[in-house]
């Protein structure tokens, strides 16, 4: 495993006068995948918003040992935030023309690409042509296309069903074994998060801290009644 | 299309009513009448549509223009939209029937106060339709293009603007039914020529026939134009046919 890269620690946040992260703790080693596994509503797309930039919060948050410059960050919404009147390619391409990089040169360099997504010959399809496995995937491609740091995956593939999301996870713990991405996931289905991740980090519910940290190893059926143990008995 | 048939029966039914009833035709005259006299007036009343397009053209682009411009501004200074949206609702609250002799008093018998009013008619549907348009952006893509660094400008260019186009063509097709309306009623109120004007000339030489051949005409324009929003929505919205 990689060195420490990104270090959360004590972050505290209050909205509207209601705490929602309670002095939470937390770190990504360098292409590692960390899960945060918490009740609905517990302020896990809240951490997000912290991180990329949203939202102001207390304590301190370092990446590579210093306070993070830029946007090392690419993130990636719930559901799959496509832009309907964007075609598939002018979609995954929207980190860069945001960075500034041409249209052309975007293309060009996102080309090679596709086929590993299976988006390939999907391009000048419009989002609501595509499949619901298919968007995940383009939004997964306009994530990982803008060479960032570190992925935030935020409930990834919450909209999907049943079939098609364990699918989509097989898929994507292959990609992310050829490229080991670090990657932080946000998500309240335990199975998901013991497939895809290393470590685990299981939240109370609002206001949000670490309730346990669990490393994916060894007899996985059994981590995975652990934690949901974990998770029902929350603070008591 | 399915209007057809039911618009076909409403004018069989009114020719043979003005037929078989014995009213005469100065006071209720049939479809085939007003038809042959629109025909033998064709000129006069081709001289008379014609400042009646321009004027609702004109009138209509130019409150176009002016609901965007304001619904950017809006858009980025919350206080004031606060501030002015009352403003426009008071403006929606004016009788054209006061407000038309008024602003002829004022600007004359050209083309300025028939702009002026197809503007204050068709304006604040459109304004509104934009703002409302501007709000519905899913907060995911906005969220997401925060994320990549996006400026406040470009989250607008990129998301808001896009996202608001579908409520803005309702608005357009809203208000452009009012355009010509408020055009022949700018000219009835004062003009050199146009349709309202052919109308007041035809309702006091008692010729109803040709008072509702301008009528015809006028809701010929309103569904030409009403048509033609939808092919350039086509046009400009692609990924919504």
């Amino acid at each position: 495993m990689g060195a420490l890269m990104l270090d959360v620690r004590d972050l505290s946040v209050t909205l509207g006068g209601r705490a929602v992260l309670d002095r939470l703790s937390l770190r990504v080693n360098k292409g590692e995948f960390v899960s945060i596994l918490g009740p609905s509503g517990a302020g896990k797309s809240t951490l997000f918003r912290v991180l990329t930039g949203a939202l102001r919060a207390t304590g301190d948050i370092r990446m590579d040992g210093a306070p993070p410059r830029g946007q090392p960050f690419a993130f990636m919404p719930q559901r799959d935030a496509l832009m309907p009147w964007r075609r598939m390619i002018d979609n995954v391409t929207l980190g860069l023309e945001v960075q500034g990089i041409s249209r052309a040169e975007a293309r060009a360099r996102i080309a090679p690409m596709f086929a590993e997504f299976g988006l390939d010959g999907f391009q000048r399809h419009w989002p609501h042509q595509l499949s619901g496995g298919m968007r995940q995937r383009a939004a997964l491609m306009r994530t990982v296309v803008q060479d960032k740091r570190m992925l935030l995956l935020d409930e990834p593939f919450g909209a999907l069903d049943a079939l098609t999301r364990a699918g989509m996870q097989r898929w994507l713990k292959d990609r992310w074994q050829a490229h080991r991405w670090t990657a932080l996931l946000v998500t309240h289905d335990v199975r998901e998060a013991v497939t895809l991740s290393d470590r685990i980090y299981v939240l109370s519910a609002r206001p949000a801290r670490v309730l346990h940290e669990f490393a994916v190893t060894g007899d996985l059926h059994r981590l995975e009644t652990e934690i949901l143990e974990t998770l029902l008995e929350g603070d008591a | 299309m399915r209007a057809l048939p039911v618009l076909v029966a409403v004018v069989l039914a009114w020719e043979l009513y003005a037929r078989l009833s014995g009213i005469p035709p100065q006071i209720l005259p049939a479809p085939s009448r007003i038809a042959v006299q629109a025909w033998l007036q064709r000129e006069v009343l081709w001289q008379n549509t014609l400042p009646t397009i321009r004027a609702t053209c004109l009138g209509f682009a130019f409150s176009t223009v002016l609901a965007f411009l304001l619904s950017v501004l809006l858009d980025f200074a919350r206080p004031l939209r606060r501030a002015l949206l009352p403003v426009f609702v008071i403006s929606q609250t004016l009788p054209l029937v006061a407000i038309a002799p008024l602003v002829v008093l004022w600007f004359g018998f050209g083309l300025a106060p028939k702009i002026l009013l197809v503007a204050l008619v068709t304006f604040f549907p459109m304004l509104l339709a934009l703002i409302e348009g501007y709000d519905s952006t899913e907060p995911e893509i906005e969220a997401l293009l925060q994320s990549m660094g996006a400026s406040r400008a470009k989250v607008f260019r990129l998301a808001r603007l896009p996202s608001a186009l579908p409520f803005f063509f309702n608005g357009l097709r809203i208000s452009i039914t009012y355009a010509v309306v408020a055009a022949i009623f700018a000219e009835y109120a004062g003009a050199v020529e146009g349709l309202g004007i052919f109308i007041l000339n035809a309702k006091n030489n008692f010729r109803p026939d040709l008072v509702l051949a301008a009528v015809g005409i006028s809701s010929a324009l309103t569904l030409t134009l009403f048509a033609l929003t939808r092919a350039v929505q086509r046009i400009v919205m692609p990924w919504a046919r």
